[in-house]
């Protein structure tokens, strides 16, 4: 028990430290992919409730595209596949030369490529739920269709796509753990390493575990009081 | 009450020509985009098909397929049986047997796929004198049944709360109609409350089928050669990008297909509740 307690402590003889910041970057990872994913799925929400059937077809073949590839291949396709296109890019111009994608930035793009297509379905979901009256009493007061869209839409939006906007974000953070596999010194890597180095595998990988688990936690009481907060408007009534 | 007589009713007014709006502008263009990268895809496939990457690693392709199925059926089945008692216990008015159930289940759901798969497949490694002793070594020794048990444990978990929320799901006058019709518990349970609970969990169940597959291609990350694996092997042995594409192509039509067989399945199933 005591040297399970010395190599998980900080400092010099432990991989306290090194698990403390690879628990930073899964986070930062999570809340980097976040924005990027919510505005491209709100998009996409958009176009498969306009009028317009090519709009509607062309989001729902994305959807589909990235709700039927496994994440890890996802990820892999957009490691692989950029520093390849870039490559070949590069070398039409006569330029050879290795180029190496950051780790960072291409889970962070496939993870939101991913969650947009989720966040998509959450959202339009969310408008099937606010009823047609509201987009015309906004036009009978005379606002133009942003304004309506940005002070009666959205905030009633946000209210009733919040729970699974919430579940989505708590799969995003466990798939994080993915991009690890091309090289991202994350929380699921420097657990890893720790693992190989002192042979204890079981120890790293469950503190591991152990700190998802403490995030997951974290989120949904932060996500129950963002719900709090949304519906404050209902229980004034 | 006049009649009007069919010569005498005016034809329909034509539709309204559709203008081009800007909506209309961009679905075009966008739809024009998938479109061509769809053919310069299948283009690109089609070239490919007698290349000797093809020729050589596509029966790794169909075994890694096979691997990939094994994986996801055998999950599911053991993750089935295993739900049934954790959902019991979920349910238990006792804190004895729900209070672990509901750790269980917040366990699984809670942390990644890969932190799991990881823990039992290296973790075993760490008890080995004890697992011997127990004659289990030569299970956790081998990556195919490390992944086995874990997906197992994690799908069984999900499993568990989609039964758990679709009986909740039933209604109460169930219950009191069978106990009125003097059935006994275990019959009002099978006869009665199962059948429906699983028509509300169908879907549910489709999405976590999707799901294991999806989650599958984690086994190849501990050396287990699904489809993912073969897709890897083969990239790193000829740095093809196509090896890529072509897993996708495959991973692509087999969640579709079941999606789509799921559907129909679905509904036919419940077309006695459509109204």
């Amino acid at each position: 028990m005591n040297e399970a307690l010395t190599l998980l402590s900080f400092g010099e003889h432990g991989w306290g430290d090194t698990i403390a910041i690879g628990a930073l970057v899964t986070v930062s990872l999570a809340l980097a992919s976040l924005p990027f994913g919510l505005a491209l799925g709100f998009l996409l929400a958009l176009a498969k409730k306009s009028a317009e059937p090519s709009l509607k077809l062309a989001a729902n073949i994305y959807t589909t595209i990235f709700r039927g590839l496994p994440e890890l291949l996802t990820l892999f396709l957009v490691y692989f596949g950029v520093q390849i296109g870039f490559q070949k890019a590069l070398k039409l111009i006569g330029i050879e030369t290795y180029f190496e994608v950051n780790s960072f930035v291409a889970g962070m793009f496939a993870l939101s490529f991913v969650f947009s297509s989720y966040a998509s379905e959450a959202f339009l979901s969310a408008f099937r739920g606010i009823p047609q009256g509201q987009f015309e009493g906004g036009q009978a007061l005379g606002l133009s269709r942003k304004q309506t869209m940005t002070f009666i839409i959205l905030p009633q939006l946000v209210r009733l796509a919040l729970p699974a906007l919430g579940n989505l974000w708590l799969i995003l953070l466990k798939e994080t753990a993915l991009v690890s596999t091309i090289g991202l010194a994350d929380l699921m890597r420097e657990a890893g390493i720790a693992a190989r180095v002192t042979k204890e595998a079981f120890l790293f990988f469950g503190v591991a575990c152990l700190i998802y688990l403490i995030l997951a936690i974290i989120s949904s009481t932060g996500l129950a009081r963002l719900e709090r907060w949304s519906k404050r408007g209902d229980t004034a009534r | 009450m006049t009649v009007v007589s069919s010569d005498t009713a005016l034809p329909p007014p034509p539709p309204l020509p559709r203008r081009w709006t800007k909506a209309r502008i961009l679905g075009h263009v966008l739809m024009a985009l998938w479109i061509v990268s769809g053919a310069s895809l299948l283009f690109y496939l089609v070239t490919n098909i007698n290349s000797p990457f093809v020729q050589k690693y596509w029966p790794d392709y169909v075994d890694g397929f096979l691997v990939t199925l094994q994986i996801v059926s055998v999950s599911l089945l053991i993750g089935a049986l295993l739900s049934l008692p954790i959902a019991a216990a979920r349910a238990s008015r006792w804190k004895v047997l729900s209070a672990p159930a509901y750790a269980y289940v917040y366990f699984f759901r809670g942390t990644p796929l890969l932190a799991q798969t990881f823990l039992v497949y290296y973790g075993a490694g760490g008890f080995r004198t004890e697992l011997e002793a127990i004659g289990l070594w030569t299970f956790f020794r081998e990556a195919w049944y490390c992944v086995i048990f874990t997906f197992s444990l994690n799908t069984s978990a999900y499993q568990a709360e989609i039964l758990r929320g679709a009986i909740l799901n039933v209604p109460k006058g169930q219950w009191e109609g069978a106990a009125a019709l003097g059935l006994s518990q275990p019959v009002t349970f099978f006869k009665v409350i199962l059948p429906q609970a699983l028509m509300v969990a169908l879907r549910p169940y489709g999405n976590e089928i999707i799901l294991m597959i999806k989650g599958s291609a984690i086994a190849s990350i501990v050396t287990v050669f699904d489809l993912m694996g073969e897709t890897r092997r083969a990239y790193s042995r000829t740095y093809d990008f196509q090896a890529y594409i072509w897993a996708a192509v495959i991973y692509l039509m087999m969640v579709e297909t079941l999606r789509r067989v799921w559907d129909r399945l679905e509904m036919r199933l419940t077309r006695h509740l459509k109204r």
